[in-house]
């Protein structure tokens, strides 16, 4: 006879023992000497999987179905097969993200949207509900068999208040158990060493427990395995039980219901939230992931192995009595007499409920308190949570209060529903609800296309389906909803009949929920996805998970800038959810990571700001840390449309097409400028050869002559004086010419290349034209040509180079002489004065010039008609020479004429000089003074 | 040419084949209430087959853990990750 004193105090010692183990861990976390951070460790961990349901109610499903106690491990083995693929890569994006819980982590690739944080939440919470209620019903029920050991107490009713519930005060000892124990400080990261550790010591005890009990069952009891299973057989219809029995649709339906809940049971181990909590949040190294793959499985294959030889030993020692098969775990030892033992299988039991519970709660209050509690309160502004500088206290409040709520509605779960099914059917209703993250998680790892509405839809949809499908059949086998409607559907609709729904029939409650759910999820998941589009953020996240692999640094989060904050801003967000000091040792590891010296020289650029946000994503979860960054970082200048242009794909493309494009007529006007130069180039060339040919041809001739001349005297100094003295002065001549030429070419060069200097006075116009006139006088003189000039008496005063404009009117005066008509040669000059200048004309009345030429002779060496031919009249630079003078001195100089009528040569010079017409055509002054230069080349 | 994700690969294959253990028609082949070795044959091939799966997955990360370059370089990434930045 065990004493409850006994009992309480061997489990009150077991638990305080769970404390030691945990802060011993927390206190070498502290250090940096992990204790956790082993494989063992993690795979033991993740046997938090098996839990009271496992140790009591493996046996029970065992002898009410034989092998169908199975699949609920056999599933998960095969999916941990995928777990290096499929763990891995959500172990490696929660790292990067931070992420703290299921809900965060699905929220976080749709978009970080607080809206499929929420409805993960309460999905979770509803769901898994049952499961906790299961945990209860067996710490109450071990603790009454062994307070009373009356075995067969399971089937006494239970109908007295609360108060005298076991069940409603193991609740609250759970309650406050997991409060002190998972909630004492915020951790940042929200990572649980103490937790972890202190679950795989229980993963031990449980196993020991069961393997303890197994053995005498086998052992003790029977003579080993062969001795129980021969037993059994006699018994009537134990046969049954050794096969997948049933024949026909029976045996399809058997078949069906093993598939589905080992289909349930692989989705169970990935979205569960507690082995979400332990195999990816709490994950220390993702190579430990190497060794839970064969290390988990072959711990539930252990576990389970002495299972059928409880079930059909039990069945054996209590033929006829009515016991529950789901205590045989329990009974078998106490029924024996060894208390020992069953103490024992409680403490083993108890472990198995208590892992359960601690983790499970912990993880439903995170995310009932991030994804949940927290967006509803900040989004409530009488709250004024916003302005609140440490909010710590409160999350820790709400977390704790979550446990606590959550246990109590366990309880009342219990209370309502939980008499009526046997364990394994709890815990399959709750393995059905997480079933319904399936699609959005793993859909939302491999397909980029997936989107936040089709989550949403796929959520809702999944989760109505098991609301009606599971729990409401449930509700009415408790009473809480008429049984009509199971029975005969809403309204009499017998289409809609919760356990047939279309007239399904034929399968048991869990595949027939399953189906439909499973069905609901997917549809509208993918349905929804297709028919809707991604926002910028959440294509951002979804390539970031499914491309995990490449992006698993951390800092390649979504890094577009958003906005003017200061650091000071982020320093106190973080603050009211770290708290203070901790904020300030975040800000600090921060800026030791960027080499700087503290936390005052870090700028609060994008990388800060994301920095802050994964921070508070560990403590208050992604979306809700989107949110709390989002209000304080200004948000505005980055329109959604430049969100658009930055993430999508599209944009980008069409971005590098017009980038592209923008190259190629860059590309298609610098060949053209390249042409065009190119041209000039060649345009230039021509005018070199030109210009060299032509100096060359005009200083041959006076050299030949001067050479021949020169040779004829010094071959016959026979010749006569007069002759002598003729040939020398034509020699003197042809010298003369040749000097001119070249000064005129030096002139020229130096005027075109902006080198002349100009003496700038003030200038009679009357003056220069009576200098000019005096100076040419003599040629007139000579061809017997009469020369009119024409001057008004008043004439104003301008401003040039005296001395060139003389040379201007030389040149034109002498042209008019050499080419007037011979004889009666007449000239005539004229000035008069125009309202901005002056105007002078040389006419004379010579053979004219043909309309075509009115520009050629202003070119460099070139004369109406062949020169090479004609004897040349004169250098052929008098002209270009007087143009560029009186372009110089702003004015313009040119030519009319017609052939046979003389030509009239004109000129203007404005009275104020403009300035220097510097920039006029760029281009030709180049060309020009390209032209001087090789000028002055060849006369040097 | 080296196979870089030998060990995805083989994972996969395994888990077809697990798939395959615990079906039609291996299944319906062990589905019978004879004992063998005093354990019923269904139990007893339920349980091997189990341990040969965890078998083959353990013997996979084994074999592959030293061949499989990609690999090696995850854990010194994960441990970037969670550092504090």
């Amino acid at each position: 006879m065990l004493r409850d004193w006994v009992v309480i105090s061997v489990a009150s010692a077991y638990l305080g023992l769970l404390f030691a183990i945990a802060y011993y861990a927390d206190r070498r976390a502290d250090h940096g000497r992990s204790l956790i951070a082993n494989p063992y460790i993690y795979s033991l961990s993740l046997a938090v999987y098996a839990t009271a349901w496992t140790f009591y109610g493996s046996v029970g499903r065992a002898v009410s179905t034989g092998v169908g106690f199975l699949p609920i491990y056999i599933g998960p083995t095969l999916m941990c097969v995928l777990w290096w693929i499929l763990l891995r890569k959500m172990i490696l994006i929660s790292k990067v993200h931070r992420i703290t819980s299921l809900a965060d982590f699905i929220a976080s690739r749709y978009g970080k949207s607080a809206l499929v944080a929420g409805l993960v939440t309460v999905i979770a919470v509803i769901g898994i509900l049952p499961y906790i209620s299961l945990q209860l019903k067996a710490i109450s029920t071990a603790f009454q068999i062994v307070h009373s050991h009356d075995v067969e107490v399971l089937r006494a009713s239970r109908e007295g208040p609360f108060i005298a519930d076991t069940a409603f005060y193991v609740a609250l000892i759970l309650a406050a158990f997991t409060i002190i124990f998972g909630t004492r400080h915020l951790d940042a990261s929200e990572r649980h060493e103490g937790m972890v550790a202190a679950i795989a010591f229980e993963s031990l005890v449980k196993l020991i427990a069961f393997l303890a009990v197994g053995a005498f069952v086998t052992y003790g009891m029977f003579d080993g395995f062969g001795d129980v299973f021969t037993r059994a057989r006699a018994l009537p219809r134990v046969e049954e039980l050794f096969v997948i029995g049933g024949s026909g649709d029976a045996h399809a339906g058997i078949l069906a219901s093993l598939y589905s809940a080992s289909f349930f049971s692989m989705l169970a181990i990935m979205f569960l939230p507690r082995q979400f909590q332990v195999s990816v949040v709490e994950n220390v190294d993702v190579n430990h992931v190497k060794t839970a793959i064969w290390l988990f499985p072959l711990y539930m294959l252990v576990i389970n192995l002495f299972v059928p030889a409880i079930a059909f030993g039990g069945m054996l020692h209590f033929a006829g009595a009515s016991v529950d098969p789901d205590t045989y775990v329990l009974t078998l030892p106490l029924a024996n007499g060894h208390n020992g033992l069953g103490l024992l299988v409680f403490i083993g039991g108890l472990s198995a409920a208590t892992g359960m519970v601690i983790v499970e709660t912990i993880a439903l209050s995170t995310m009932v308190c991030n994804d949940l509690a927290m967006p509803l309160l900040l989004r409530w502004r009488a709250l004024r949570l916003n302005e609140r500088k440490d909010l710590t206290g409160l999350l820790l409040g709400i977390r704790r209060a979550a446990i606590l709520v959550m246990l109590l509605l366990g309880y009342l779960y219990f209370r309502v529903a939980g008499e009526a099914y046997a364990l394994v059917s709890i815990g399959l209703i709750s393995f059905a609800a997480v079933a319904q993250f399936a699609p959005a998680c793993l859909g939302g790892l491999f397909w980029k296309g997936g989107t936040r509405a089709g989550a949403l839809a796929g959520l809702s949809a999944g989760f109505i389906v098991w609301l009606y499908t599971l729990l409401v059949p449930a509700f009415a086998r408790s009473g809480w909803v008429p049984m009509s409607l199971v029975d005969a559907g809403p309204f009499g609709i017998e289409l809609l009949r919760p356990l047939q729904l279309l007239g399904l029939t034929g399968l048991d409650q869990i595949t027939h929920g399953m189906i439909w759910s499973m069905l609901a999820n997917v549809g509208a998941y993918v349905a929804t996805s297709l028919a809707t589009t991604q926002s910028a953020v959440e294509h951002s996240q979804a390539t970031l998970f499914v491309d995990a692999f490449k992006h698993s640094v951390v800092g390649t989060g979504s890094l577009f800038w958003r906005g003017g904050v200061s650091v000071q801003e982020l320093r106190a967000l973080l603050a009211r959810f770290l708290g203070a000091e901790k904020a300030d040792d975040t800000l600090d590891s921060y800026a030791r990571q960027r080499r700087l010296r503290s936390a005052w020289e870090v700028e609060a650029d994008a990388n800060l700001i994301q920095f802050a946000e994964t921070k508070l994503a560990g403590a208050i979860g992604g979306a809700s840390a989107h949110a709390m960054v989002a209000s304080v970082v200004k948000e505005a200048p980055l329109s959604m449309d430049e969100v658009m242009s930055i993430l999508d794909e599209a944009s980008q493309i069409m971005k590098y097409s017009r980038e592209l494009e923008q190259k190629s007529r860059e590309l298609a006007s610098a060949y053209s400028e390249l042409r065009s130069a190119n041209e000039r180039l060649k345009e230039l060339d021509k005018m070199k050869d030109d210009f060299v040919s032509h100096v060359s041809h005009e200083l041959r001739t006076p050299l030949t002559s001067i050479r021949s001349f020169s040779e004829i005297l010094q071959d016959y100094p026979q010749l006569d004086a007069p002759t002598r003295s003729k040939y020398l002065s034509v020699i003197i001549q042809e010298a003369e010419r040749l000097t001119r030429l070249i000064n005129q070419v030096l002139d020229l060069s130096k005027i075109e290349a902006g080198r002349a200097e100009w003496q700038m006075e003030d200038v009679n116009p009357r003056e220069v034209i009576d200098h000019a006139v005096a100076a040419t006088s003599r040629l007139f003189a000579e061809k017997a040509a009469t020369l009119e000039v024409d001057l008004p008496a008043d004439v104003p005063r301008i401003v040039a180079d005296r001395d060139r404009l003389v040379q201007v009117v030389i040149n034109l005066l002498s042209n008019a002489a050499k080419f007037c008509a011979d004889p009666g040669g007449r000239v005539s000059v004229s000035l008069r004065v125009l309202a901005d200048g002056i105007r002078v004309d040389v006419r004379d009345n010579g053979m004219g010039i043909a309309p075509k030429d009115h520009e050629v002779i202003f070119e460099k060496f070139r004369q109406a008609g062949d020169t090479l031919t004609a004897k040349p009249r004169g250098t052929g630079l008098g002209l270009p020479i007087s143009r560029e003078i009186i372009k110089h001195l702003g004015g313009r100089l040119w030519v009319e004429s017609e052939l046979g009528k003389g030509a009239t040569f004109s000129f203007v010079v404005p009275l104020v000089r403009r300035a220097e017409a510097g920039g006029e055509a760029g281009e030709e002054k180049e060309t020009e003074a390209f032209g001087a230069r090789m000028a002055q080349a060849k006369a040097h | 040419m080296k196979r870089t994700n030998v060990r995805n690969e083989r994972l996969v294959a395994l888990l077809l084949f697990g798939l395959l253990l615990f079906n039609y028609p291996l299944l319906a082949m062990f589905n019978a209430p004879d004992l063998v070795l005093g354990i019923p044959k269904l139990y007893l091939y339920l349980f091997v087959a189990w341990a040969a799966l965890i078998a083959g997955a353990a013997l996979i990360l084994r074999l592959t853990d030293q061949d499989d370059g990609d690999v090696r370089g995850e854990p010194a990434r994960a441990r970037r990750a969670t550092q504090p930045r």
